[in-house]
């Protein structure tokens, strides 16, 4: 739990994943489109992984990857995050973290 | 059709008269039957009614005949009794007309069932001699269920959605106040989520059926994205039929649809890592050997994720639908969600024709 918090209160977004999770890959794939280039934690690659993926859950994640933190905050898992973005409100929350191109 | 009042009139004339009447509303009656336009129970009503009308014309008939027999009474019960023979071969004659008629009325609404069931296959692009997967691999109870579950679903889905469309065009054309159209809004959007749970569901029993749309017609199974219509694609041709819209409106649209496109973009970069995991998976190790029990284990384990993507793109959609909501006004909402309505009719039209429309022979 104290990893995966303190992993999250990181600047910046966070991405918690799994290497072989699809779903984890097209949130990745968003936050490319949208220039940014979040910092991702592969779970299913860290010793801790099976007490972190507890962790998420809860902390209020229904699946446990891809959970997303931008600032420190929970954002949430693929739905929040596209329901966030087809509301407008995803871009600004990535302002200070996008890419200068 | 008209019957003939009942008439007072004398026997003799009766007699002549009325028989020719019969035959010839009897065949105004075949001619409907072979109408297949005309519905069953017409034709059970015009059999009791002219049940009914002979029952009273030979009521009159019998009347005035038995006057003049009272005199004598031997005669008299001979009379009678073959009077009451009469009567009871026209009862059963009756009966068996009633049930021959029944059986009539069953005949064609099977034939109808049969029509509607062969349409549908037909539109679905399914051919009759049966789908390969059902008779190889044997479909679990389950799964079938499921899948008959939302067929049916899906069916009376269809009609709320055709009853809706017309509210909504009747609403437009008259003047209906704000909060009513507003009600017909609300309902057009919770019909559209309801069919996002019951595809959910659906998908649980059976991800690939979700996938091949089956339930659709073929020209919208073409424009088919992860189980259903791209949001981006429906934007591009709906907000067309919303103008006008203010300058807000057309940059919130816009930003929608941008929005939408990457979302889109993402997920179908998912999925298609997802057919390369799977790909791989099935394919590792030897091949040639015949032995690939783990392998199909394995790719199957990560098909699994398919089930999210369903519901990501679904809830894409549902997501797109609400936030258009806000951007609009509730009348343009309303004009929205009927040239939706429209523009999959267009698509179930389209279908048709092309399932109908002659080929050359190949």
């Amino acid at each position: 739990m104290d990893k995966v918090v303190r992993l999250a209160s990181e600047r910046g977004v966070v991405l918690f994943s799994k290497s072989t999770c699809c779903l984890c890959y097209a949130v990745k794939i968003l936050f490319q489109e949208l220039g940014v280039t979040p910092t991702v934690h592969e779970i299913d690659q860290d010793l801790e992984g099976r007490d972190m993926e507890r962790a998420l859950m809860r902390l209020g994640c229904k699946a446990p990857v891809p959970a997303v933190f931008i600032g420190g905050k929970l954002v949430g898992s693929t739905n929040e995050v596209m329901s966030l973005h087809l509301g407008g409100g995803l871009i600004p929350l990535l302002k200070p973290y996008q890419a200068l191109c | 059709m008209d019957f003939p009042s009942t008439q007072f009139v004398p026997s003799r004339a009766m007699g002549t008269y009325e028989p020719i009447h019969q035959i010839g509303m009897w065949g105004e009656n075949f001619k409907s039957i072979s109408n297949p336009n005309i519905s069953a129970s017409v034709i059970v009503d015009v059999a009791n009614k002219l049940e009914n009308e002979s029952e009273t014309t030979s009521h009159e008939m019998l009347v005035p005949s038995s006057k003049h027999d009272q005199e004598a009474s031997k005669p008299f019960d001979k009379i009678q009794r073959r009077l009451a023979q009469n009567r009871e071969a026209a009862r059963k004659s009756r009966l068996r007309k009633k049930a021959y008629v029944q059986q009539l009325e069953n005949s064609r609404l099977k034939l109808i069932q049969l029509e509607q069931e062969l349409e549908r296959s037909r539109q679905q692009g399914l051919y009759v001699g049966g789908g390969l997967e059902a008779g190889h691999l044997g479909i679990s109870g389950a799964v079938n269920s499921g899948i008959a579950a939302f067929e049916m679903g899906y069916e009376r889905w269809m009609e709320e959605q055709n009853k809706q469309i017309c509210e909504l065009r009747s609403a437009l054309n008259a003047q209906i106040s704000e909060i009513e159209l507003r009600i017909l809004v609300e309902s057009g959007m919770s019909h559209y989520f309801e069919l996002f749970r019951m595809k959910s569901s659906v998908a649980k029993a059976d991800v690939f059926y979700v996938m091949s749309g089956k339930w659709k017609t073929s020209a919208e199974r073409f424009f088919a994205w992860i189980g259903g219509f791209r949001p981006s694609e429906l934007l591009k041709v709906l907000v067309p039929q919303i103008d006008p819209l203010t300058d807000q409106q057309i940059l919130d649209v816009c930003n929608l649809k941008q929005s939408c496109q990457q979302a889109e973009d993402a997920l179908s970069q998912g999925m298609e890592k997802l057919r390369e995991t799977v790909s791989a998976t099935l394919a590792s190790g030897q091949m040639g050997q015949g032995t690939y029990v783990p392998q199909v284990a394995m790719a199957m384990e990560k098909l699994e994720a398919l089930v999210c993507f369903v519901n990501q793109a679904d809830h894409l959609r549902q997501e797109t639908l609400q936030q258009m909501s806000y951007i609009l006004t509730t009348r343009q909402a309303a004009r929205g969600l009927l040239a939706l309505g429209e523009y999959i009719h267009r698509l179930q039209a389209l279908s048709n024709l092309w399932a109908n429309h002659p080929r050359e022979p190949a």
